[in-house]
């Protein structure tokens, strides 16, 4: 072997493992930032949470120029909004995949199929402005109403009504993760072998008896899975939020009352805040990041279950 | 009328009189109509975002829009988001710079490296974690680490937006990588080939349609992005296009001030901007799904 | 390889007699009493297309009620499309489409106003593949019965079901385990008692025992035997052995080939008693194929 052909292996060993370097690098890089951003964030919010102790998560008192940061209400805010997306989203998801996986000749399910994806990859800025000014007068403003007039005996539908409030902010919430729930309910419901419909057909089962005892019984651990993360998601769902949630500081059991979320308060307050206040901002963004993490982990784990059977 | 009566059929039983349960039919005529309701009331948002952005969009853009920045008042008529549009490729092209190389090594890393890698198994988890993480969450971080430093500006932005991207490269190329072949890499190394020059020359190649893809989506999720802005470039009236020290607009930034505001003016070039966002995202996304149908019919 | 030296197989091994020749030693009047009884299907000039193509043309044949009757014929010439017919699953298939007659005792299947769901409750089916329900064994039994509203006792009709399929003895102690637990065999026995709990006039087999091992074959063989006493039966099998040892009557199919286009379709070669089809087949093609010189 002559001395040149030794030394260009020697060389293309280096440069293998030079790269191999570099990809664990940019892999460990992530591990590194996911690390910073919890250890910076909060180390920024530290004096808040030390001043505020447990108040800062039990209390709905915000007053940023009292120094008094209870956010509460912005927790309240975010739940309700995410459950009222969900109670309007799963079923709409399920429908829609259903129809998409069960019920659609092939030409239309493209096309529906395609539209919702669609759905999927309009900016949240875009629902916040289409979500303000065409659906608040055509529809979020007439249908509070409606509930407050006919329903207003139940707490949570109780007036004054406004369209701008929890209620508004969970429909277009709703609108956003629908695609999101839908794409993976359909991905889970594909997933259910053609022998098993036949099986439910053979026996004289109606396509919908089909559906309910061989294709749903599979698919349920996606589907909670698919939930979970669209939860995550609607958590953490900011710009339209702010626009529709009404901006209010407060915890009302009613859901047609204006209230706030913790991803919009953040993004409302900011541009106006110093000192203490953009460190309780920092706080709330902590809490959010700890609940979506939360959500997102075991709808993996649920997802991560469901594909292992 | 049901004929299960004696339990065992009758041979001969008129067939056309025999009915399932009307209980039977009925409920399945209504969830049927059901998943039909569902499928209307999801497309009709769909339709009329469409519609209304681009009707309400069309009247405020011109020429001038495309062309000249915001006016200093929400109140004054004229001007454009040129500021924005700069803003965004500026802001997502830095992003790109920056993700797209690390997204593409970290998942080369997990699926040619780390095959059954303690290592490589924590980089999958966390980069799935990353995904999950709120937007306006990262741009907190941004804010904590670079921007009380170094002043809000377009690094400041670029960064976030690409924490935002790279999970989401990692996973689609990751998802792509798994599905070379090995007999191409088994050649390639029976050549003589080292693994670097197996995966630069052979195994990225042969899935680019499809990391392309990947990429495609994260920049038009990136380009939508409005939350981490706020608390990193911030937004300016003024068209710049300093990396850093001077705050920067986007169009999503532009757009969500045109929401806010109470004036005509403004909340009308907010939809000439949502046009002009939409039409951006879209394109990203529909070249996206054709170039990933393309590449699966040639697989 | 003449029809005689078919070789002998576990079951012939078991009775001690060769198949074909308990075939050919049958009592003559047995049959000749049975052309007297009335069809339970008259299937008249029967075709199937998917889309533009053809799949199966000019199919008629009476089917005996109480016998198990076997399609066979090389793969694809269209015995499965056929048996998909009888219970109208054909149409679950986009753009399939079935012209000619098929009459159930006397009446059309296909004629307007007769509910699929009505005719496959009279006329269960068990596929190639077991393919139970990822439910309990018990809730797969009971599943037909529930849908079809059976008031009865539900756990007695489970057990009967069980008994008629001989799996009660394997499973009455975990009736509430899952299904998928079974082995192949034993799951292939399951969903032939959960068609047989809908109580139906028929049962359709798409080669029932081509996913499983000789012995769980022999069972399953063993239990139509038993079955035909108060079904009709009809079986896919692509397997000879098979056909001339259960069944009573025997289709032979086979694939036609246009020179021109190269479009191929099944058509009805021969059809009758289960010893003349395979010791004195009348058509060339048919004694070809039972002597195994293709397919």
């Amino acid at each position: 072997m002559s001395a040149r052909s030794w030394q260009r292996k020697g060389v293309g060993r280096k440069a293998d493992s030079l790269f191999a370097i570099m990809a664990a690098l940019s892999g460990v890089l992530i591990l590194l930032v996911l690390a910073y951003m919890v250890i910076s964030t909060t180390a920024t919010a530290l004096p808040v949470f030390g001043s505020q102790g447990i108040s800062f998560i039990a209390g709905s008192e915000w007053s940023p120029s009292n120094g008094q940061f209870g956010i509460l209400a912005f927790i309240y805010g975010t739940v309700v909004t995410s459950v009222i997306a969900l109670v309007i989203a799963v079923p709409l998801s399920l429908g829609v995949s259903l129809f998409l996986t069960e019920y659609s000749p092939r030409r239309l399910r493209g096309i529906i199929g395609y539209a919702v994806d669609l759905l999927a990859a309009v900016p949240s800025v875009i629902y916040g402005l289409w979500g303000v000014f065409i659906l608040l007068p055509l529809f979020l403003q007439p249908t509070a109403d409606f509930l407050s007039d006919n329903l207003g005996f139940i707490p949570i539908f109780k007036g004054p009504a406004s369209g701008l409030s929890y209620f508004g902010a969970g429909v277009i919430l709703a609108i956003m993760i629908t695609p999101i729930i839908t794409s993976l309910c359909r991905e889970v419901f594909d997933t259910v072998p053609n022998a098993d419909r036949q099986a439910a057909y053979a026996l004289g089962a109606t396509k919908w008896e089909m559906i309910r005892q061989a294709v749903l019984p599979r698919g349920r651990a996606g589907v909670v899975g698919a939930t979970m993360l669209g939860l995550g998601r609607a958590l953490g769902e900011t710009i339209a939020v702010a626009l529709l949630i009404g901006s209010s500081v407060k915890v009302d059991t009613s859901v047609l009352s204006p209230g706030y979320s913790m991803a919009a308060v953040i993004a409302n307050q900011f541009q106006e805040a110093t000192g203490d206040h953009i460190r309780a901002l920092v706080g709330i963004g902590v809490v959010l990041f700890g609940l979506t993490i939360i959500i997102n982990m075991g709808a993996r784990a649920l997802v991560w279950r469901f594909n292992r059977v | 009328m049901d004929r299960w009566a004696g339990s065992r059929i009758v041979p001969g039983v008129c067939l056309r009189e025999c009915k399932p349960a009307r209980r039977r039919v009925w409920r399945n005529r209504r969830n049927t109509t059901l998943v039909l309701l569902a499928v209307g009331l999801t497309l009709i948002p769909v339709i009329m975002i469409l519609y209304q952005i681009t009707a309400r969009g069309i009247a405020t853009m011109d020429w001038e829009f495309l062309t000249s920045s915001m006016p200093f008042s929400f109140r004054r008529e004229g001007g454009g988001f040129l500021n924005g549009l700069v803003g965004t490729a500026i802001m997502v092209g830095l992003a790109s710079a920056i993700s797209i190389p690390l997204g593409i090594l970290a998942a080369v890393y997990i699926v040619e490296y780390g095959k059954r890698n303690w290592l490589a198994k924590l980089i999958r988890f966390f980069s799935d974690v990353m995904a999950g993480v709120p937007s306006v969450f990262v741009g907190l971080f941004v804010y904590t680490a670079l921007v009380i430093q170094f002043g809000f500006g377009a690094l400041m932005g670029a960064a976030s937006l690409a924490i935002i991207m790279l999970p989401i490269i990692v996973r689609s190329t990751e998802e792509m990588l798994k599905l070379v072949p090995h007999e191409l890499k088994d050649a390639s190394y029976a050549l003589g080939a080292a693994k670097w020059q197996t995966i630069m020359r052979v195994i990225l190649p042969s899935a680019a349609p499809g990391i392309s893809t990947g990429v495609m989506l994260a920049v038009g999720r990136a380009a939508g992005e409005t939350a981490p802005l706020i608390l990193t470039a911030l937004g300016s009236y003024q068209l710049t296009a300093k990396l850093w020290g001077a705050p920067m607009s986007s169009l999503t930034l532009a757009i969500f001030d045109g929401a806010r505001n109470p004036f005509a003016a403004g909340q009308a070039r907010a939809w000439a901007g949502a046009l002009e966002l939409l039409i951006i995202v879209l394109v990203f996304t529909v070249v996206a799904r054709v170039v990933a149908s393309r590449s699966r019919i040639s697989r | 390889m003449s029809p005689e030296t078919l070789p002998v197989d576990a079951n012939s091994e078991r009775t001690g007699v060769t198949p074909l020749a308990a075939v050919a030693a049958r009592d003559d009047s047995e049959i000749s009493q049975g052309l007297a009884e009335k069809p339970v299907f008259a299937v008249r000039d029967l075709s199937v297309h998917y889309g533009k193509s053809i799949a199966l043309k000019g199919v008629t044949m009476d089917i005996r009620p109480r016998r198990i009757t076997a399609i066979i014929g090389p793969s694809g010439c269209g015995k499965s499309t056929l048996i998909r017919c009888f219970n109208r699953m054909n149409e679950l298939i986009p753009g399939a489409q079935v012209s000619g007659e098929i009459l159930y005792h006397g009446e059309d299947i296909y004629a307007s106003g007769v509910d699929p769901v009505v005719v496959r409750r009279h006329i269960g089916m068990v596929f190639q593949r077991p393919n139970p329900f990822p439910k309990s064994i018990y809730d797969n039994v009971a599943f037909g019965a529930k849908i079809n509203g059976y008031r009865g006792d539900m756990d007695e009709l489970v057990e009967r079901s069980l008994r008629r399929a001989a799996l009660w003895d394997e499973v009455k102690g975990k009736l509430k385990k899952s299904a998928l637990d079974l082995s192949g065999g034993q799951q292939q026995r399951l969903c032939i008692a959960r068609a047989i709990a809908v109580e139906p006039d028929v049962i359709l087999m798409d080669e029932p025992a081509s996913a499983l091992d000789p012995i769980a074959t022999t069972r399953i063989e063993d239990l139509m035997q038993e079955l035909k006493q108060e079904y009709s039966i009809i079986i896919v099998t692509h397997n000879m052995q098979q056909a001339a040892r259960v069944s009573d009557e025997t289709a032979f199919l086979y694939t036609e080939v246009d020179a021109e286009t190269s479009a191929r379709w099944g058509i009805l070669v021969e059809f009758g008693d289960t010893g003349q089809i395979f010791t004195k087949p009348r058509d060339k093609r048919t004694e070809d194929y039972v002597s195994g010189r293709f397919g």
